[in-house]
């Protein structure tokens, strides 16, 4: 089985997010970059087939050379190999031709992704990336078992879940769930040390056109004070959530 | 040219986020000048699109798409908006309409923004907002393609009646055995409560609760208001409350009317996740929680007793405005 982690490189969850030039561009400074936490489960998840099944699992970013730290991470964490698409992650549909020739040239069968990078919230990579390859996919993935070509899938629905099956080729939207979080890897000092062997291969990007462009940012509107009630007066609060608020 | 908005049923009666994507749908087909289409699957009572806009409605009857599955209904979204020429597509941001909304474009090559929060912003270019950044911020997004998807946030539009003379037509899709390389075995749904996904009204508890023996409070605020109930992270982590319940950037979006949060310190990962939500009410004992800073309305007090004494006024007031 050969499994194909999908690994966006985002800002840290406390980041503060601030915009320069004009409000069109993301301002790094300061800013921490991570393994996407959807996809931080989906590795963990990977390298469970890895060491249960004897997988073997790559790794992919399309970005430019800023994102190594991050593919480093997930060599230490566990990854055999990693694969960098050196280009601009400049739209979902783009990231996704990019990966779907990856998995075609190194002929990968199971891909998982998560459910959208935590920086766009997008959740759009993992469905282009199965249709563009014609494989099955499972979408808010939260369990998933292989057992020769045949696969077992929950999914993720409002109020409740959904178990499925299928058959490999298979791309999934992953989350939380595929592993608990106390089992999530973090790289030891011994991983830490291999990740530097392991191979790092830059691929050059296919020729595609993007078909979004985002244009300009914009920060909600800062929020008013927050109206305090006391705790003896909570008639209070009920009159202002509806003759104010009008939510009850 | 047309707009086409998934109008998205659940065992033939029309989810209340259908109602809500077709009055955007009406919106936009306004602004292109055009009309609205409405598609739905195995529908009861296909009509009560009309209410909301739509002036045709194609309704699909098929067994086979009984029950959900992504790609036959993706394939099904995308033969009725080529038969209609749609140029605009709207899609629903439930957990089925965030998985069929990048296969429909895909296949439609069109461009797809996702978490939209209004109507366009310009149409000629397609400029949409959409919340980026975990609803720390929004985006401009111009999609640069002829034909286009929308997926509309949750309770970001609203629901808005605007009666029309509606024609229905049956659609009878065409569709192969590809269509269903997916079976769903079985669902499990979370007993007989509010899901998060669907509930106006969201309440929710944090590690400042102390033990799961203490929800039961939690839960009758939840029952008088008809509310979900929802959690922090660690609550969930710590085995007190089931995962389904975790709420914030990792966890569920919330996009309720109202969330109330109780014993929650407000980290910047939970407001992450409820950041969309209208009106927030925190109850915590401590008044330097950064939770006020996110909140609408609060009280600074203790939970073991404010909540019950909330639970009892809300009693009284329901009965009076019944
Ligand atoms: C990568 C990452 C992702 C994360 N994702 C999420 C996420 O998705 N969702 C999430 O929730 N967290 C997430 N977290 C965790 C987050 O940082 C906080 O640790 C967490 O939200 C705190 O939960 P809490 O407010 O329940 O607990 P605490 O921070 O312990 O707060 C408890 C609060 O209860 C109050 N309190 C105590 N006693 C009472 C009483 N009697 N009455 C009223 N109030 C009382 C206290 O004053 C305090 O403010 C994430 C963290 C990381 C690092
Ligand atoms: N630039 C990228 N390189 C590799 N994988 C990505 C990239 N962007 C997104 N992904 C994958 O697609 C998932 C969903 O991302 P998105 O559609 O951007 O919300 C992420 O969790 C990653 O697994």
């Amino acid at each position: 089985m050969k499994l194909l982690v999908c690994i966006s490189h985002v800002p840290d969850t406390t980041s503060k997010i601030n915009f320069t030039e004009g409000d069109t561009k993301f301002d790094t400074n300061g800013v921490q970059y991570v393994i996407n936490p959807h996809d931080e489960y989906c590795l963990t998840r990977a390298i469970w087939f890895k060491e249960k099944q004897g997988a073997t699992i790559s790794v992919v970013t399309v970005g430019t050379q800023i994102v190594e730290p991050t593919l480093r991470k997930a060599l230490a964490i566990g990854a055999d190999d990693a694969i960098r698409v050196d280009a601009e992650p400049t739209d979902a549909f783009y990231v996704a031709k990019q990966i779907a020739e990856v998995v075609k040239q190194g002929a990968f069968d199971v891909v998982l992704a998560g459910r959208e990078s935590i920086d766009y919230n997008g959740g759009m990579v993992p469905g282009f990336l199965a249709a563009s390859l014609g494989y099955n996919f499972v979408n808010a993935c939260i369990a998933i078992e292989i057992e020769g070509q045949n696969v077992t899938a929950t999914r993720e629905i409002d109020g409740g879940s959904e178990i499925l099956t299928t058959v490999l080729p298979l791309v999934i939207g992953g989350q939380k769930g595929l592993v608990e979080e106390k089992d999530l890897r973090i790289p030891n000092m011994r991983g830490i040390m291999m990740a530097r062997q392991k191979p790092l291969k830059v691929v050059l990007p296919i020729d595609i056109k993007p078909n979004s462009t985002t244009v300009s940012f914009e920060k909600p509107p800062v929020k008013s004070a927050c109206k305090l009630v006391s705790p003896d007066n909570i008639d209070e609060l009920i009159n202002l959530l509806h003759t104010e608020a009008k939510v009850i | 040219m047309s707009v086409l908005v998934f109008a998205e049923t659940s065992e033939g009666i029309y989810k209340k986020i259908a109602f809500e994507a077709t009055s955007y749908g009406a919106k936009v087909a306004e602004m292109l000048q055009t009309n609205l289409v409405a598609l739905s699957i195995n529908a009861t009572d296909a009509n009560q699109l009309s209410t909301y806009g739509a002036s045709k409605i194609l309704n699909v009857k098929n067994e086979k798409l009984n029950s959900f599955n992504a790609k036959a209904f993706a394939d099904v979204v995308c033969q009725a908006a080529k038969s209609e020429a749609a140029d605009v597509v709207i899609i629903d941001s439930s957990s089925n309409g965030l998985y069929l909304a990048p296969l429909v474009a895909y296949n439609l090559n069109a461009g797809l923004a996702s978490n939209v929060v209004s109507i366009p912003v310009t149409t000629a270019p397609f400029v949409l907002k959409r919340k980026a950044f975990s609803n720390k911020a929004f985006c401009f997004t111009t999609l640069t393609t002829s034909v286009r998807v929308i997926g509309l946030a949750k309770n970001a539009y609203g629901i808005f009646e605007n009666k029309v003379v509606a024609t229905i037509a049956d659609f009878t899709p065409t569709l192969s055995d590809a269509d269903f390389g997916i079976s769903s075995k079985e669902v499990i749904k979370t007993s007989g409560k509010v899901s998060i996904a669907d509930a106006d009204i969201v309440v929710s508890a944090g590690r400042g609760l102390k033990g799961p023996e203490n929800w039961g409070m939690i839960e009758d605020l939840a029952q008088v208001l008809g509310a979900a109930t929802a959690c922090s992270k660690p609550v969930a982590d710590l085995d007190w409350r089931d995962h389904a319940e975790h709420v914030g950037q990792t966890g569920k979006q919330v996009a309720a009317n109202l969330y109330i949060a109780i014993g929650i310190s407000g980290a910047i990962q939970h407001l992450a996740g409820i950041n969309s939500s209208k009106v927030k009410v925190v109850i915590n004992t401590d008044p330097e929680a950064p939770f006020f800073k996110a909140a609408d309305y609060g009280i600074v007090g203790d939970a073991f007793e404010v909540v019950p004494k909330l639970v009892e006024k809300l009693k009284v007031f329901k009965q009076n405005n019944a």
